[in-house]
């Protein structure tokens, strides 16, 4: 096993990614998620592989798309004004079945907004980032020993599953300095992939990289096809952690930088008495649905604690066809709630129930 | 523990000057002198000096910080009022310097004042636990960087090894050949150990110049015995 060291998030993004074998890196920088594209100008070029710093956003997710066209891993990184810009690009990496990381992490919105952590792209990450009718893996780290994990992991799905991955980091988890045991080196993979444009050394037909199908039969195929793996993605890919959940009366449901706000609130209200746990998606796509079903049979009601005006809670009253009441607290705009302000909306409502 | 007027703070990203300079300022206000501390980080808009702006300005410490730090505002501005702490020479200076050669960049327009007054000590602050500062050599590329890029040359090392909360006596005693070995390929002293007060005085009278800490925290941190699940992946 590697040693500790002590990172900042975006740099145990960075890292992990090469580490998982990426070599290829194309952004553009922007607050909160620079360390990324620094640390990857330092490293880069000592180890042979490629630092770029496009033009705009736009031009690194298409350089991606580029790189990716080869089967080789390539990522890019940025956070919320620029994932905007890179949506069109993914969805030409998604109509052409190509897999790539794009890191997000993620500020206070909409517009330029502010530089303060949020959790306000979830609709945007989960929903398939662009047009069309598609779906990219979306990883949640709630630590930064997850930013290195759930980064090779992110990559390495992509690939299995010819998929954008995109880590849905925030503010607080690029920025925040915990220790970390690296993953270990992986071989590099991409290198044989059957799809990929490398040249045919005239012994096989052309593969063709292209997200333009004109018959309009041809294209439905391709989207039914395409669904088809989503089901797989969603059957096999699933990642999230139960928390205290065994006797449970109220679940919170939260992720990322909450997640940890919640469970200091939940260590509070136990010590009370209270009987509350957690359940933490560690992917948002695809969404945990069948455990919040599951605690549905036993609780008697879900709190949402996100940094969002209430992305996540619809996805939960989904997962549990609304069968119990589901609430929601949240702050927004670059604020973080205290676990105070989760522990008193928690307190409410186990007095609502006594009630 | 020997002080000049002016006492800088520089080194690789995230080695840990911010909270140093605090507890720097905090010693030497401790000590009876009238102190400033200036946060001249134009690199990093979180977890800044302003952090302990109230714990500062309560024990009676001026604290220098960009109008921006900790707002929603990006813009890597300079405080005015840090050349008033350089052109003044009665009170005692601590500045923060942001990380690396860039953050160091800001510091070359008050270099010539500071090398004229010659009242200052110019420190390198060294975690051996940061990936990107993991052996000498690359410690001596980082600390070359940042004087090329201030023109101020150091003067002496702190060595900060830490990992956070997780930090062992052992880590520390770990990371003292490393600092003596930096050392000697500069030729710059050490001043200074730096431990977490718990950790540091499970150190006493092991280690030589121990500076203990006090560590400003974040309250979304996991309280003790609390942290995340371990998730199998």
């Amino acid at each position: 096993m590697n040693e500790k060291v002590m990172m900042k998030g975006n740099e145990a993004i960075a890292e992990a990614a090469i580490l998982a074998g990426c070599r290829h890196y194309f952004g553009y920088p922007i607050t909160p998620q620079t360390e990324v594209a620094a640390y990857m100008a330092k490293k880069m070029p000592k180890i042979g592989g490629t630092f770029l710093q496009a033009e705009s956003e736009i031009a690194a997710i298409n350089m991606v798309y580029g790189v990716a066209s080869t089967g080789k891993p390539a990522m890019t990184s940025s956070s919320s004004p620029g994932i905007s810009l890179k949506c069109e690009g993914i969805s030409y990496l998604a109509g052409a079945d190509l897999p790539a990381l794009i890191v997000n992490v993620q500020r206070g919105g909409p517009g330029l907004g502010g530089i303060q952590p949020s959790q306000s792209d979830y609709f945007l990450a989960t929903r398939g980032p662009g047009h069309g009718d598609f779906h990219v893996f979306v990883f949640a780290p709630a630590s930064v020993q997850e930013m290195a994990d759930l980064t090779g992991r992110a990559l390495h799905v992509a690939w299995k599953y010819r998929m954008p991955s995109m880590l849905l980091a925030d503010g607080t988890m690029g920025q925040m300095m915990e220790p970390v045991v690296l993953p270990e080196a992986a071989d590099a993979f991409g290198s044989d992939n059957p799809w990929a444009a490398v040249g045919t050394g005239m012994k096989r037909p052309h593969n063709v990289i292209n997200s333009l199908y004109l018959a309009p039969e041809e294209l439905e195929r391709i989207n039914f096809e395409r669904f088809k793996r989503y089901e797989l993605a969603e059957a096999e890919e699933t990642l999230w952690e139960e928390y205290m959940m065994e006797d449970a009366e109220i679940c919170v449901v939260s992720y990322g930088i909450t997640a940890r706000v919640s469970r200091n609130a939940i260590v509070e209200a136990r010590s009370r008495g209270i009987k509350v746990g957690m359940i933490r998606p560690i992917t948002l796509w695809p969404f945990p649905k069948a455990p919040l079903a599951a605690a549905a049979e036993k609780v008697k009601s879900f709190l949402c604690v996100e940094l969002n005006m209430g992305q996540m809670i619809e996805d939960v009253e989904l997962a549990i066809r609304c069968s119990r009441p589901v609430d929601l607290c949240c702050r927004v705009g670059g604020m973080i709630p205290a676990p105070d302000e989760v522990l008193a909306h928690i307190m409410k409502l186990a007095e609502g129930e006594k009630a | 523990m020997e002080h000049k007027r002016l006492t800088l703070f520089a080194g690789h990203y995230g080695s840990g000057k911010t909270n140093i300079a605090i507890n720097y300022a905090r010693a030497l206000r401790a000590a009876g002198n009238e102190v400033i501390l200036a946060d001249l980080d134009i690199v990093n808009p979180y977890f800044r000096t302003k952090d302990a702006e109230d714990t500062l300005k309560g024990e009676g410490i001026g604290l220098i910080v960009s109008d921006y730090a900790n707002s929603n505002v990006d813009l890597p501005s300079m405080p005015k009022e840090a050349y008033s702490l350089v052109e003044r020479r009665d009170v005692m200076g601590v500045l923060d310097i942001g990380g690396d050669d860039r953050g160091a960049l800001a510091l070359g327009r008050y270099v010539p004042s500071i090398l004229s007054e010659n009242d200052y000590e110019m420190l390198f602050v060294l975690n051996r636990a940061r990936p990107l500062t993991r052996t000498v050599d690359d410690a001596l590329e980082v600390l070359r960087e940042i004087e090329s890029a201030c023109s101020l040359p150091f003067t002496a090392i702190v060595n900060n090894t830490n990992l956070g909360p997780a930090t062992t006596p052992e880590d520390v005693l770990a990371s003292l050949p490393f600092a003596q070995e930096l050392s000697e390929r500069t030729g710059l002293p050490v001043k200074m150990t730096c431990a977490e007060k718990k950790t540091a005085a499970a150190l006493a009278g092991k280690v030589k110049d121990l500076f203990p800490l006090s560590i400003l925290t974040l309250y979304y941190m996991e309280k003790e015995g609390t942290s995340l699940g371990k998730t199998n992946l």
